[in-house]
C-alpha cells in the first residue's frame, strides 16, 4: 500500500457549451414545446383524430401533476432513501390551498390580490402565481412539520408513520366543515369552482393574456411544462450540490454521514420539506386542472401509485421518475381504456380493460422487480448495486470482476 | 494543550459497562495508540469521543470546548476525523464524492444558491472539487477519482476513508485498525504515511491498532485498555515492559504476531 504521488494527471473533462444541468431541462421544455406544436397544429396534420383519442390534452395535464408530484416525491425517495407512503398529504395540502386561496368559499371574506375575477365578488382571491408560491410554502411549513416528529423514525418505522399522515390530512380536508364550528374545508361537498388562471391563453391565431377557460387545455399545459421543468432543474442542481451529496451519503449509510459532518436530522428534513414544496406545487396545478378541491380524491391509492411511479421509473433518477410517471398516469388515463376499445374492435370481443387496471399494473410490478427492479431509466449506481449477485458491503472484499464492473467505469466515466 | 481529551468517561449499556472512568488525553501533535484485547471497549470509546455513544459519566473535550454528548455532525465539524474498523465509505458515490461530503461543514452555500447556481456557489464546488482531487492524490488514489467507492480494492477503499475524514480539516484524526488485512510491508508504508499526515495537515493521531509493530513504531503515547478499563498508559517501551499489559494482553498475543 503506497501512499506517493504517482498517478497520472487526470484529463480536464470536455468543454461543454451548455452546462449539464441545464441540458436537461432544456431538453425537456423543447420536447414539451414540441407536443405543444404537435397539438397545435394537429388539425392542419391531420393529427386532430388519433391525437384526441390517444394523447387527450387533459390527460397529459394530469400527467404532468403527476411528474411534479412524483419528482418531489423523488427526492425523498429517491435521493434521501426516506420511505415515504403518504405523500397525497402534500398534494392535498396544495389543493386546498388553491381552495381556499383563489374561490368563494370563504364568502364573509372579500379579499382580492391581482385575482382574476371582479372585486365585487367575494371569498378570496389571489392571483393563481401567488397560489403557487403559497402552496408551496405552506406544503413546506407542512413538511417540515410532519416530518420533524417522525424523522427520527427509521425504515420500515418511518414508512408506517407516513402512512398515518398521508391517511390523515385528507381525512381532516373530509371532516373539516365543522372543526368547532368552522368550515375550513367543505368537507365531501369540495371547494369548487376555483378561479381562472389568469395567463397567456394560446388562440387559434396568435395569443392574447386573459382567463383560461376550461377548454383552454393546452395553455394550461404550457403552464405544467414550465412546472415541471422547474422541479426537475430544482432537483439535478440540487443533487449535484452540497445538500444533494449529504442526501445520498444518508441514503448510504448514516453513520457514516453523519461521522463525516452530516446532519442528520436537518438534512433529512430538507429533503422532506423540498419534496412537499413539489408536492404543493403539484397539489396546486391539479386544482386549477380539476377546478376544485375534492377531498374524496385525495387517497391512499395516489400514494402508492407516485411510489410506483418513482420505483418503476428509475428511483433517483429524475428521467426515470419522469419517464415512469407520464407512463403510469397515462395508462391510467387514457392508455388502458383505449387499448381496450381498439382490442374490444379489434377482435369482436367485448373485455371492460379498465377494470382490470389494477391486475395488469400489479402484473407489470410483479413482472419488473423479476426482471428490471432498477426501473425502466434507472441512476448509474441504483442498477450498479440492484444488479449484483451477491449484495455485499462495502469492504468486504473485492466484488467479482465481470462485466459489471466495466459498465461501471463506463458510467463513472460519463459522469465526469 | 491537548487535541482531544477525555476526563473520567464511563459507558453503560444497560447493566454492561463498556468503559470505565478512563481518563485520557492526546497533545496536540502527538500520535497516541489505544491498545487491548478483543472486547476491551476500543471502538466504544472511540464512538465515545465521535459522539456516536452518548457518555454516561464523565466529560469529552476537543481542544478546550466541551463537546460532552454533542452530536456527531457537530464533533466532526469542531474537526474531528474518523475510520472505521469496518470500513464505511459511501459505495455507491464515487470518491470524489465520498470526500466532499466530509466537506459539508465547510461549504457555506444554502438551498437557494445551489438552485441559482450563484458565482460564489459555483466557485466554492469547484475548490471542493481542487480540495478533493489534492487529498486523493495525498492519499494516493488520485487516479479512482471517478470510481465509485465500493469498487475500489480494500487497500484503496482505506485510503479513500483517510481522505475523507482528512476533508473535515480535522485537528484530531482517528484511525480505527487502519492496518486491519494489510501485509507488513503494508503496514509499514501505513505507519509512514500516519507520519506524513502528521506533519503535512498539522494534526494529531489517535489510532486503534492490534499490529504490535505498527503500534509500537508509530506512537509517542500508548494507551491500553482493557475490560472497558484503563490498565496501563506510557512510551511504547513501557507498555512493552509492563508487566499487567504483558499478562492481559501481550502474552497471549505476541506469539501469533508478525514482527
Amino acid at each position: 500500500m503506497g501512499y506517493e504521488l504517482s498517478r497520472p494527471e487526470p484529463t480536464p473533462p470536455r468543454r461543454r457549451r451548455i452546462p449539464a444541468h441545464l441540458r436537461w431541462p432544456l431538453g425537456f421544455l423543447i420536447a414539451g414545446l414540441l407536443f405543444f406544436l404537435l397539438h397545435y397544429y394537429a388539425t392542419r396534420l391531420g393529427l386532430k383524430p388519433f391525437l384526441d383519442t390517444w394523447l387527450p390534452k387533459s390527460t397529459i395535464n394530469e400527467a404532468l401533476v403527476w411528474v411534479i408530484c412524483a419528482l418531489g416525491l423523488n427526492i425523498v425517495v429517491g435521493y434521501a432513501g426516506l420511505l415515504d407512503l403518504g405523500f397525497v398529504a402534500f398534494w392535498a395540502i396544495g389543493g386546498y390551498t388553491a381552495g381556499w386561496l383563489m374561490s368563494g368559499f370563504f364568502h364573509f371574506l372579500n379579499v382580492h390580490f391581482l385575482g382574476a375575477v371582479p372585486t365585487d365578488q367575494p371569498g378570496v382571491h389571489f392571483s393563481f402565481w401567488m397560489v403557487l408560491l403559497a402552496g408551496a410554502a405552506l406544503c413546506f411549513v407542512f413538511g417540515v412539520l410532519i416530518g420533524a416528529p417522525t424523522l427520527r423514525l427509521r425504515s420500515d418505522y418511518l414508512a408506517l408513520v407516513t402512512l398515518g399522515f398521508g391517511e390523515i390530512i385528507p381525512q381532516v380536508f373530509r371532516n373539516g366543515d365543522n372543526v368547532f364550528g368552522y368550515n375550513i374545508s367543505n368537507g365531501d361537498k369540495s371547494i369548487t369552482p376555483v378561479d381562472p388562471v389568469r395567463s397567456v391563453a394560446i388562440e387559434a391565431n396568435g395569443f392574447s393574456v386573459r382567463n383560461l377557460g376550461p377548454f383552454d387545455e393546452l395553455s394550461r399545459y404550457l403552464i405544467f411544462v414550465a412546472l415541471a421543468a422547474l422541479i426537475i432543474f430544482m432537483s439535478l442542481r440540487l443533487r449535484d450540490g452540497k445538500l444533494g451529496r449529504a442526501w445520498l451519503a444518508i441514503r448510504e449509510d448514516e453513520v457514516a454521514a453523519s461521522a463525516m459532518g452530516v446532519p442528520l436530522m436537518r438534512t433529512k428534513l430538507a429533503a422532506y420539506g423540498i419534496g412537499a414544496v413539489a408536492g404543493g406545487l403539484g397539489g396546486v396545478a391539479y386544482a386549477t386542472h380539476v377546478n376544485g378541491a375534492f377531498a374524496g380524491r385525495f387517497n391512499f391509492s395516489i400514494s402508492i401509485t407516485l411510489l410506483a411511479m418513482v420505483v418503476l421509473g428509475g428511483m433517483g433518477n429524475v428521467w426515470g421518475v419522469t419517464l415512469g410517471a407520464l407512463v403510469i398516469a397515462w395508462v391510467n388515463q387514457t392508455g388502458l381504456r383505449r387499448a381496450g376499445e381498439a382490442f374490444n374492435t379489434q377482435f369482436g370481443t367485448e373485455i371492460d380493460f379498465t377494470s382490470y387496471n389494477f391486475l395488469l399494473f400489479g402484473g407489470v410490478l410483479v413482472l419488473m422487480m423479476l426482471f428490471r427492479r432498477e426501473g425502466m431509466l434507472p441512476e448509474a449506481r441504483t442498477r450498479l448495486v440492484l444488479r449484483e449477485h451477491d449484495k455485499t458491503s462495502v469492504g468486504q472484499d473485492a466484488i467479482e470482476v465481470d462485466e459489471l464492473d466495466e459498465q461501471a467505469n463506463v458510467e463513472a466515466g460519463e459522469r465526469r | 494543550m491537548s487535541a482531544i481529551r477525555a476526563e473520567h468517561v464511563t459507558v453503560r449499556f444497560g447493566g454492561l459497562v463498556a468503559v470505565n472512568d478512563v481518563s485520557f488525553e492526546v497533545p496536540q501533535g502527538g500520535i497516541v495508540s489505544i491498545i487491548g484485547p478483543n472486547g476491551a471497549g476500543k471502538t466504544t470509546f472511540f464512538n465515545v469521543l465521535t459522539g456516536l455513544y452518548e457518555v454516561t459519566v464523565g466529560r469529552v473535550y476537543v481542544g478546550d470546548r466541551d463537546v460532552t454528548n454533542l452530536a456527531p455532525h457537530r464533533i466532526a465539524g469542531l474537526g474531528v476525523g474518523r475510520t472505521f474498523q469496518n470500513i464505511r465509505l459511501f459505495g455507491l458515490m464515487t470518491a470524489e464524492e465520498n470526500v466532499k461530503v466530509a466537506m459539508h461543514p465547510h461549504l457555506r452555500s444554502g438551498v437557494t444558491a445551489t438552485v441559482l447556481g450563484t458565482p460564489r456557489q459555483r466557485r466554492e464546488e469547484r475548490e471542493a472539487r481542487e480540495t478533493a482531487r489534492e487529498l486523493l492524490d495525498f492519499v494516493g488514489i488520485g487516479g479512482s477519482f471517478g470510481e465509485y467507492a465500493r469498487n475500489l480494492s480494500y487497500g484503496d477503499q482505506r485510503r479513500l476513508e483517510v481522505a475523507r475524514a482528512l476533508a473535515l480539516r480535522p485537528s484530531v484524526l482517528l484511525l480505527d485498525e487502519p492496518t486491519a488485512g494489510m501485509n507488513p510491508r503494508e503496514s509499514a508504508r501505513f505507519t509512514d504515511f500516519v507520519h506524513r499526515v502528521r506533519v503535512e495537515k498539522d494534526l494529531s493521531v489517535l489510532l486503534i491498532e492490534h499490529d504490535m509493530s505498527v503500534v509500537m513504531r508509530v506512537s509517542e503515547r500508548v494507551t491500553v485498555l482493557d475490560r472497558g478499563e484503563r490498565i496501563a498508559e506510557g512510551t511504547p517501551e513501557e507498555i512493552r515492559a509492563n508487566q499487567r499489559v504483558v499478562e492481559a494482553y501481550l502474552g497471549k498475543a505476541a506469539k501469533g504476531q508478525r514482527t
